[in-house]
């Protein structure tokens, strides 16, 4: 059969590089041939604590994204959830390698075997109170109108930072910064447009939305409140201080509300880090027993 | 064992009977979504091309979900989307009977009996 | 509206000519052409099925997403799961061109009225059944679907092209993890056997019942919908897979497999095909379990579909982008 083998042998062509895997996929190493000097003046143990957050943020509200694959409303939705948490997922890789690669491992090294890379170090043995993600991506995803409120909420409050994040001191950070920002713009727009059909269109759903954002909104009150570490960073000018960007927050959010015909509730008050701190519900320990369960049962194999 | 499963294309072997009824439902309005036919210009210099097709609740939607489903990985630089409803097709076959002026608006009929009003000696 | 009786206005029989003509001829029929209606009913009910098993096939292995073991695993099966959601998009689209409609196509598979590849009603009870229905399920579906980038409906053969493209990605992770296992601790390589034991027979069942048994498969290959019979994809694949299996450093769960030199084939024992038919009507091990949860996501998210309808309603009209 001619014709087929033909049709194998394009298939084989097809194989070059890696570009028909989605960002994240790859088989390499997500820093390899990158400069990873830290930049004068800067604390390393900030700079991958800072790297932790952001990337825990990411791994975190991925985590709760895939939750949704194979229960999503319409399969074009199926595609676009997926695509956000790969996003997200290839974000939290690179932040959680930039962390390894300035030294900062926590306790995950005592447990994992040495061929295990840092990202995966990190993310499979650390415990809860060694995460820093924020409670606004921890908590449960309710229904599928409060996962796109929080969704909205989540990335506006990130493309405000990575905009901003760009011109870090530190050109690792910089540069996925600059990658992230198109893929949180695409989120945000995303989840606006779902708040926007859901608070204008069905009796039902609106209430849903408003039930949604009023279950999100509280969420907000620690996520503008720098930490120490993050004041040192922006000090260095590496960070970006998160009450700098609470006025932009606060105006997206606004807008798309309004215009979903939603009720804006009032901004809670801030209150000192939480999430950041290693305080978290139990929500999160239930997250990371899913995840890190078969890494840690193997602890010495690699995959 | 008999007629009772063939493997034909699929994921795996696609059990294909007993008979099951396939009569397609006519084109009432439906709960869901319509159809949206997507063309996706691959690189510049190329012309859009036809690459499929989605549902979306409206025409912003499409061009989106459009992008999620069909560029995921970077195929494409340019995306249309129109409205399976307002593409109008001529029949690829002088001899076709059953669409034979031009002017149906039939590209994906709904179902292969409606006869398109506009058909004048139907 | 099946309403056959329809008065033709011409005659049927230089249609039908023309059509065996077309397909004689090896060329595609396309969307608005003239078709038997037996010709359209078989594709429907075969691409509705290949479209069903696309999207029940993403729940075995889809759940394993939240617990892949390492971030780098977890991002390809996600890959790889997205893929077959729009594998099944496509699919539902060829289905589309022929008077079909997905939403009353996805409440044929939930109401079992339609059905799906058997092979997904089994479970996934380790990490390492992720990388053995790569490289065996997708496998099997390559060599069922490669021969369909030529099958004789035009739509069907397009979206089997892409699709195709995107298996080979699947079947390559999938092998690509169980040569990390296989060289990895010992439970990892008696995982991989394990699952290896487990889903050889159920992927030779992929290919459906011999041939000698598979009466509708004469006219499928007449209408130049199908290509190959069961037996000789079946014998395709075994060939591919046993010295992939060697490669590995696995055992197929096959005392009878031997090479014959006459022929240049691998010979293999009896499959049960009592418990293939079992399988496939319904009684797999999570077919109630796949069917539910389908179902869960057309009536839990209803409500989201109704609003994003209304809200279409209540803004058409508003300004659009201008066409360019
Ligand atoms: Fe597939
Ligand atoms: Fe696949």
């Amino acid at each position: 059969m001619p014709h087929e083998e033909t049709v194998y042998d394009a298939l084989d062509h097809a194989h070059g590089g890696e570009g028909h895997w989605a960002f994240g996929t790859g088989f390499d190493e997500p820093l390899a041939g990158v400069d990873t000097t830290v930049p004068d003046g800067v604390d390393p143990a900030d700079l991958g604590a800072y790297c932790l957050m952001l990337g825990d943020d990411a791994l975190v509200l991925a985590q709760r994204l895939t939750q949704w694959i194979t229960a999503a409303p319409e399969l074009e939705e199926e595609v676009a959830i997926g695509n956000t948490a790969l996003d997200l997922l290839g974000q939290a890789r690179l932040l959680l390698a930039r962390a390894g690669s300035v030294g900062v491992l926590g306790r995950s090294r005592e447990r994992a075997t040495d061929s295990i890379p840092d990202e995966d170090a990190l993310a499979y043995f650390r415990d809860a109170d060694e995460f820093c993600n924020t409670g606004l991506v921890e908590a449960e995803n309710g229904d599928f109108g409060q996962t796109v409120v929080r969704l909205l909420v989540a990335s506006t409050v990130r493309l405000a930072v990575f905009a901003r994040l760009r011109e870090s001191r530190d050109p690792v950070l910089a540069a996925i910064a600059a990658k992230g920002v198109n893929e949180l713009a695409y989120h945000r727009d995303h989840a606006a447009r779902w708040v926007l059909r859901l608070g204008d269109g069905t009796a039902e759903s609106h209430r849903r939305a408003q039930d949604g954002v009023d279950a999100v909104w509280p969420l907000l009150a620690d996520v503008l409140t720098a930490t120490d570490v993050e004041r040192r960073l922006v000090a260095a000018g590496v960070a970006v201080d998160p009450a700098d960007v609470r006025e932009e927050v606060r105006d997206v959010l606004t807008t798309v509300l309004e215009r979903a015909t939603l009720r804006v509730p009032g901004w809670p008050a801030d209150t000192p880090p939480r999430g950041r701190a290693g305080k978290h519900g139990p929500e999160l320990t239930a997250l990371l027993e899913t995840l890190q369960g078969l890494a840690r049962q193997h602890p010495a194999a690699t995959w | 064992m008999s007629t009772d499963v063939t493997a034909e294309g699929g994921h795996g072997a696609i059990p294909t009977g007993p008979e099951v009824p396939t009569t397609t439902s006519p084109s009432v309005a439906r709960r869901d979504w319509p159809l949206y036919e997507v063309f996706v210009r691959g690189k510049r210099g190329l012309n859009h091309v036809h690459v499929g097709s989605l549902h979306a609740p409206d025409d912003e939607m499409a061009v989106h979900a459009a992008r999620d489903v069909y560029t995921r990985r970077n195929e494409g630089v340019s995306i249309w989307v129109v409205r399976a409803a307002d593409i109008t097709a001529s029949s690829p076959d002088e001899k076709d009977p059953m669409f034979a002026p031009s002017g149906d608006k039939v590209y994906r009929h709904p179902t292969f009996y409606e006869i398109p009003e506009d058909v004048p000696h139907m | 509206m099946s309403a056959p009786t329809l008065d033709r206005p011409t005659d049927e029989a230089a249609l039908q000519q023309q059509f065996d003509a077309t397909i004689a001829a090896d060329r595609r029929i396309e969307p608005r052409d003239w078709m038997p209606e037996g010709y359209r009913k078989t594709l429907v009910r075969q691409i509705a099925q290949h479209a069903h098993s696309e999207i029940i096939g993403m729940q075995p292995e889809g759940d394993w997403l939240l617990a892949a073991p390492s971030l780098r695993r977890k991002a390809i099966l996600l890959a790889k799961v997205q893929d077959e959601a729009g594998h099944g998009m496509y699919l539902y689209s060829a289905a589309e061109t022929l008077g079909a409609d997905r939403a009353d196509l996805t409440d044929k598979l939930i109401e079992s009225k339609q059905k799906y590849s058997s092979i997904f009603n089994y479970p996934t009870l380790t990490y390492a059944d992720v990388g053995v229905i790569g490289w065996l399920v997708d496998g099997a579906a390559i060599c069922n679907q490669v021969p369909l980038c030529r099958s004789s409906y035009g739509p069907y053969a397009r979206a089997m092209i892409r699709i195709c493209k995107e298996e080979s990605f699947h079947q390559r992770q999938g092998y690509e993890l169980l040569m990390t296992m296989m060289s990895g601790t010992p439970a990892q390589r008696a995982m991989v056997q394990d699952a290896v034991d487990r889903w050889w027979w159920p992927s030779l069942m992929m290919f459906g019942p011999p041939d000698d048994d598979s009466p509708n498969s004469a006219q499928s290959m007449a209408w130049g919908i199908k290509r190959h019979s069961n037996d000789e994809l079946r014998q395709r694949y075994v060939d591919m897979s046993v010295p992939q299996a060697q490669f590995l450093g696995v055992t197929l769960p096959d005392p009878d497999l031997h090479f014959d030199e006459e022929t240049g084939h691998w010979r293999f024992g009896a499959i049960d095909w009592d418990e293939f038919k079992r399988v496939v009507s319904g009684n797999g091990p999570a077919n109630a379990e796949r069917i539910r949860r389908r179902r869960a996501a057309r009536d839990d998210n209803a409500w989201v579909t109704e609003a994003a309808t209304a809200y279409a309603a209540k803004h058409a009209g508003a300004a659009v982008g201008s066409a360019a």
